[in-house]
């Protein structure tokens, strides 16, 4: 039994845990679904009981083109990633810019959406109850994107300027951790606001 | 054998301290800008303590009210306000800061890090919660907004729509509670982030999960909890600032809005969040029960899996807050059944406690004096609890005082105690001053007989039909001898907190030095000064075992042979 343990400490130079970014950012990432939750089930509660028009029926169109440039941005983060890990920097730095511009275009489509329900359809915030969750919901996850789009920017300019190496792969990962998530979290938007809300 | 558990011993450091340099000013400054998790525990704790007594405070006015009928100690309007804040202060600005600085001190020592996994965020996270309480009081001087509305919020704690619309809360004194409560709250979303990265990255060598104190452990079950329950609130109050800056309709109910919606959101967060604060209680009680007893915690994998347990079945117990709102029967049903499967785990642990204790060689010091009565206390109060998650009894006693009592009983016979024997217990890691025990004994029973009196007696008032909320009442109701001696058991308390506090500020310049390990204790926090030089440790320890100290001190028969 006195021996038993002996092979413990010889064991420990593989004590490996995991890294604490991801763990955090995981963390991170269900109180944020947790957030985005509430107001889904707010959006959910409240279709059709709007008192005045204007009404998600008459307003609403599907924002596809907008949908098809966020989600492929999932598919072009990751395969920068993997560049950035085989250390072909220039690789890394055409797919990220490309996520980059990818994230921008879905933000300028939203904002071309909403110029059009506001100044065209007069549908404000204050307008009715489908103004203040449609605002609410698209508006939290469209905060999220920046937040996410200004990160990405600046590991571009870090990335351009020669400052990445492959040894921040880890990072990396985590950033783009949040990126897919804000891209899984508009699947969820799209379906409710413009496909069971319309 | 001696080799795995040599490197704990070598982890004190034996250089002694340098000499404190600088001015006042430096102090400051060297507490602002810090990044050492001690510290910034050692803020939470202290910000925690201020609000405490301000809070406590708070409660003595609104008893001084309620002792007789027909009181004009206290207008309507200020009795609300001051109601508002006793809520909103005890539990946002001293229940959250407090286990949360309780975490920040302990955790990393009980894992053998050498500090949280973020410590800029941790310091980030602190500074967001002082903000969020120095916003809720500055209201009391700049909440004003327009002539004749009040100046501190005033729409209870719970705070439910519509009252809390642009049109029935003029002025910005529910703005500036909504936004310090979404400020602080993201201040504990970074904490809850923090402490999950701590403990599952920065265990010391040797330190699997299950080999982990269990202190740490319930610390993380909490954090999970906190990532669910705060965020649904800071949801809520996002969607409460959009009705009243913007003009949205979320909680408008002339607009189609639905008030209701807010008390679901609203209990979403307010119960599971009975169960972060309780928690932590019970992770104290865990570390102080077996050190006293002097035998290892009774069941540490059915503890562990009972505090899951009771984060995954708080999240579905909300609407027991909401009986008598109107709900289908097969709902009242479900929350009825639910909040009674919470029960099961919380027994579960209650027999582990007492278990531990059975058999053992007990040491009745204050930290025990007060796990001791909380057990009890708890119990109590799970038993009203239970008696109140009936939807047909609840129907009758909802917004009474036997509500008021029964949740009372937790906050302070369950939360409260077991951080005041925290503070008993951990007080000498600190600071290197042990606390005035016969002071500590005099704070016990003097709280102790002020609790009973208070609460124990709060229940019969709200059984003969006392409501909530109400800043007074008719005399002749039956209420009115039961309502005076509640408020001469709030007072004893106050005493008992005062010595409680001169207590700390007596030994921390008075008392006996404490020794790297005053109780003859196991876990990795006693393994180091008191208090801990910066690094914590000199050089990182290995455990074998769940109390790594018990094998340092009994190398005959270690842990480790049977765990």
């Amino acid at each position: 039994m006195s021996t038993s343990t002996i092979p413990l400490a010889h064991g420990h130079e593989d004590w490996v845990l995991p890294y604490h970014g991801t763990v955090a950012m995981l963390a991170l990432i269900v109180a944020e679904i947790a957030i985005f939750g509430i107001f889904v089930v707010a959006y959910i509660y409240y279709i059709g009981k709007s008192l005045t028009g204007p009404y998600p029926r008459q307003v609403l169109e599907l924002p596809i083109f907008n949908t098809v440039c966020l989600l492929s941005s999932s598919f072009t983060i990751w395969i920068a990633e993997r560049a950035l890990k085989r250390g072909a920097r220039g690789a890394f730095s055409l797919w990220w810019a490309l996520t980059v511009a990818l994230g921008a275009i879905f933000l300028v489509g939203t904002g071309l959406e909403w110029k059009k329900l506001i100044y065209h359809d007069g549908l404000t915030i204050s307008t009715n109850l489908f103004g203040t969750t449609f605002y609410s919901l698209v508006g939290l996850h469209a905060s999220h994107v920046i937040v996410g789009l200004t990160m990405l920017s600046i590991v571009l300019i870090f990335s351009l300027t020669g400052k990445l190496k492959s040894e921040h792969s880890r990072q990396l990962e985590v950033l783009s951790l949040y990126w897919h998530f804000v891209d899984g979290v508009w699947v969820v938007v799209f379906t409710v606001v413009y496909i069971i809300g319309r | 054998m001696a080799d795995s558990t040599l490197p704990i011993g070598s982890a004190i450091d034996l250089t002694p301290p340098g000499e404190v340099h600088g001015t006042w000013l430096d102090q400051v400054q060297s507490w602002v800008v810090t990044v050492d998790h001690k510290k910034i525990g050692l803020m939470y704790i202290a910000y925690a303590l201020v609000f405490l007594l301000v809070g406590g405070f708070e409660a003595m006015l609104l008893r001084i009210q309620l002792a007789v009928p027909h009181n004009n100690f206290l207008s309507p309007e200020v009795f609300n306000r001051i109601f508002t804040m006793h809520g909103t202060t005890m539990v946002f600005l001293m229940g959250m800061p407090l286990i949360i600085g309780f975490a920040n001190y302990l955790v990393p020592l009980m894992i053998g890090a050498r500090d949280m996994a973020f410590p800029r965020m941790n310091a980030f996270s602190f500074w967001m919660t002082a903000l969020g309480g120095l916003m809720l009081y500055y209201s009391f001087i700049g909440g004003v907004g327009l002539q004749g509305a009040g100046s501190a919020p005033d729409v209870t704690w719970w705070a439910y729509a519509p009252l809390t619309e642009r049109a029935f809360s003029r002025g910005h004194s529910t703005d500036y509670w909504a936004l310090s409560l979404i400020v602080s709250g993201f201040g504990t979303i970074g904490a809850a982030v923090n402490i999950i990265a701590t403990t599952v990255c920065m265990r010391c060598k040797g330190m699997t999960m299950f080999r982990m104190p269990l202190l740490p452990w319930l610390y993380l079950v909490v954090s999970g909890m906190i990532l669910v329950t705060i965020s649904p609130l800071t949801a809520a109050q996002i969607m409460l600032t959009i009705d009243r800056y913007l003009g949205g309709h979320f909680f408008d109910s002339q607009a189609g809005g639905a008030p209701v919606v807010w008390s679901h959101f609203f209990w979403i967060f307010g119960h599971p969040e009975v169960y972060v604060l309780v928690l932590p209680a019970f992770a104290i009680a865990n570390e102080i029960i077996p050190v006293f007893s002097r035998k290892a915690i009774f069941g540490y994998p059915a503890m562990v899996a009972a505090s899951a347990g009771i984060g995954l079945i708080s999240l579905s117990v909300w609407a027991h807050h909401m009986f008598t709102v109107g709900m289908t029967s097969a709902q009242n049903a479900f929350f009825v059944l639910s909040t009674g499967l919470v029960g099961v785990p919380t027994g579960i642990k209650i027999f582990n406690w007492i278990a531990t204790m059975w058999g053992g060689k007990i040491r009745f010091a204050t930290p025990m004096l007060f796990c001791t009565a909380f057990v009890a206390q708890f119990l109590f109060a799970g038993l009203t609890g239970i008696m109140l998650s009936t939807a047909p009894w609840n129907w009758q006693l909802h917004n009474s005082y036997f509500v008021i009592a029964h949740f009372h009983y937790v906050l302070v016979g369950a939360i409260v105690f077991c951080f005041f024997g925290g503070f008993y217990y951990w007080f000498p890691k600190m600071t290197g001053k042990m606390l005035n025990e016969r002071l500590g004994k005099w704070h016990f029973w003097l709280f102790l007989i002020g609790f009973h009196v208070c609460f124990d007696l709060m229940h019969i008032p709200g059984l003969l039909g006392m409501p909530r909320s109400i800043y007074t009442y008719e005399p002749g109701r039956g209420w009115d001898g039961w309502n005076m001696i509640v408020s001469i058991g709030g007072l004893i308390q106050a005493v008992a907190t005062l010595i409680f506090v001169y207590n700390m500020v007596y030994s921390y310049f008075k008392g006996p030095d404490a020794g790297p390990d005053p109780w003859d204790a196991w876990t990795l926090e006693w393994a180091t000064t008191s208090p801990p030089p910066e690094y914590n440790f000199a050089s990182a320890p290995v455990v074998d075992s769940r109390r790594p100290l018990w094998d340092l001190k009994h190398p005959e028969d270690p842990d480790s042979r049977y765990e």
